[in-house]
């Protein structure tokens, strides 16, 4: 361990370069299926497998989620796309070489707005995005004497997202990459699990002493299948590279690997001493142009972006930073309770009916808002009850909201029928139940008259007992005063 | 353009080939001749000239997102020099 004042005097500089696996059904430039998780080697064409002869064939939705994530994270869009052969030598690329995009990607610069852990924002900047292929799937398993490939993934579309070495902390880290899945998320161009690979990130670290104008040597980190294994990476190289610099040792640019039970790095330099992927243009593609025409259908068909439905949370409906955060968290939620937001005007009561009840029910039976019973409509109806003073929030949570869950066709004012909860709002009714609670505790009134006035809450209690709940707090509360201090 | 022995080495392991000693020297003199009849190339003038990158003049020749056809498991493994019943098989790339 190095001590914090050896810490303070260096700067932590990282960039990350984001695989995010699309959503397409079909590969980058190939036919095959991209279903996850079938048998191995039975989604594979001659494309896939480089035959002699084979032609590959750009998948035009590929190009457009490209294009929509470049839109989603302001970047330009390059008009006129080549495609360009990386060479290598691994079993798990058929072809021998992988076909991705070098000089010319088609989404350039750009940037994703980052919320800090102190609530600042800061925008990390990118330098590219590219379209490329997946390899497939290698396995190297300690019975075996053989690695066993399957090209079931080899050929599924890719975009690489390259940020500028903007990053300065393993929380900006973190929260960069918890921005950038929800990017995809919302714009439905993968499904962000990296856990199953469909989101990955290798880490690009270095250090340099502070106000320095130079960078320092990079290290490249690989294999790191969560989040927080991006941001532990990331500390452990800080620390290391300090140590190295410390001790006078210079850093090597290198490639190492992440490993999660120690949570250290290790090199994993291989006989190949630089790679020279001897990039080259793809004689097999013509080139991909983007007019205007084709740029504009996708923006117009571009989803509400998480950052646009947090400002219309919190501009539009006067939500707290807090609550926007939370509903703009997954994009089912926002769309529900952006929904939700459209058939009643009380918007803080929405957000608090979607943090409180909605989500502890999803949570609880470990459900996605998509298998949520009750219909926005029927959500807004019951807090317009509320607010027409018909039933009080705690009825309609613990009483109506269970049975609405059960028989999400009916409709709540029904349910408040049926089960007689509709509040007492009217004093005819309200006060013979006060005078006979008063007549109940003679002896607590004749303290409160003598100045112990906290008993107001007990004798509320008392009222709302023997109306079952359904006494409206607020004219009980004039009833009992306007018997009590008289 | 002359091509020395080092560059034959870095290109022939890049491309996992082996030479012997005269292998080298044959490799060596064939990419020099080669490299010199490219530089004929260098005549031309191609100033104000758009590089191209497909013989063809067609762009946007793309595919839909559809899944078409592919190998059943049989065919896809039926090339391959090692196999099994599920997977492809290559000597162990990993220790």
């Amino acid at each position: 361990m190095i001590s914090q004042e050896i810490k303070d005097k260096y700067t932590l500089v990282v960039g990350l370069e984001v695989h995010a696996q699309l959503l397409t059904k079909s590969k980058m430039y190939a036919s095959d299926s991209t279903e996850f998780g079938n048998l191995p080697n039975t989604q594979i064409s001659p494309i896939t497998l480089g035959h002699p002869g084979t032609l590959p064939k750009v998948n035009m939705k590929a190009v457009e989620f490209a294009i929509k994530m470049g839109l989603a994270c302001n970047s330009e869009i390059t008009k006129y796309n080549i495609f360009s052969r990386k060479n290598y030598f691994y079993p798990d690329l058929p072809k021998g070489y992988q076909i991705t995009q070098d000089k010319g990607p088609i989404c350039v610069g750009g940037f994703v707005p980052v919320v800090l852990s102190n609530g600042e924002e800061k925008s990390i900047r990118l330098n590219r995005i590219h379209m490329e292929e997946d390899a497939g799937k290698s396995m190297h398993l300690a019975e075996e004497v053989d690695t066993l490939v399957d090209f079931n993934r080899a050929g599924v579309p890719l975009i690489e997202i390259v940020s500028e070495p903007d990053i300065r902390s393993s929380d900006e880290a973190y929260n960069y990459l918890v921005e950038i899945k929800k990017l995809v998320k919302y714009l439905d161009i993968c499904d962000g699990n990296m856990e199953e690979g469909s989101l990955r990130c290798d880490a690009n670290i270095s250090v340099m002493l502070k106000g320095a104008t130079e960078y320092g040597k990079k290290v490249e980190v690989k294999n790191m299948n969560s989040f927080r294994n991006v941001a532990r990476a990331i500390e452990h190289e800080f620390e290391r590279q300090i140590q190295q610099v410390e001790a006078g040792e210079t850093i090597i640019s290198e490639t190492r690997t992440f490993d999660a039970t120690t949570g250290t790095t290790a090199s994993m330099r291989t006989k190949e001493d630089l790679n020279d992927y001897r990039y080259f243009p793809e004689p097999d593609l013509s080139p991909v142009i983007i007019s205007e025409e084709w740029l504009n259908s996708v923006k117009v068909a571009m989803p509400s972006l998480p950052r646009e439905l947090f400002r219309k949370f919190t501009q539009e409906f006067g939500l707290p930073d807090y609550d926007a955060g939370v509903l703009t968290d997954s994009k089912e939620i926002a769309l529900y309770f952006e929904e939700l937001c459209g058939l009643t005007g009380n918007y803080k009561a929405a957000s608090n009916w979607m943090m409180g009840p909605v989500k502890s029910y999803l949570n609880e039976l470990t459900l996605h808002i998509e298998q949520f019973p009750i219909k926005p409509v029927a959500l807004a109806t019951l807090i317009q009850i509320i607010d027409e003073g018909k039933v009080n929030f705690s009825v309609a949570s613990q009483k109506i909201y269970p049975v609405l869950l059960a028989n999400p066709e009916k409709s709540p004012l029904e349910i408040a029928q049926e089960l007689n909860l509709i509040q007492e709002s009217d004093e005819g009714s309200l006060k013979p139940i006060v005078e006979s609670v008063l007549a109940e505790n003679e002896a607590k009134v004749a303290e409160y008259k003598s100045g112990k006035k906290g008993l107001m809450g007990m004798f509320m209690g008392q009222v709302m007992k023997k109306s079952q709940g359904k006494a409206d707090p607020k004219v009980a509360t004039k009833i009992l005063m306007e018997l009590l201090d008289n | 353009m002359k091509v020395d022995v080092n560059t034959v080495k870095k290109i022939a392991h890049l491309a996992r080939l082996e030479f012997d000693e005269a292998g080298l020297e044959k490799m060596k003199r064939d990419m020099t001749q080669i490299l010199d009849w490219e530089e004929q190339l260098n005549e031309v003038d191609t100033e104000n000239v758009e590089p191209i990158t497909t013989m063809s003049s067609e762009v946007n020749v793309m595919r839909e997102d559809v899944e078409g056809e592919h190998l059943s498991h049989e065919q896809a493994l039926k090339n391959a020099p090692q196999r099994d019943s599920d997977y492809f098989r290559v000597p162990k790339v990993l220790e």
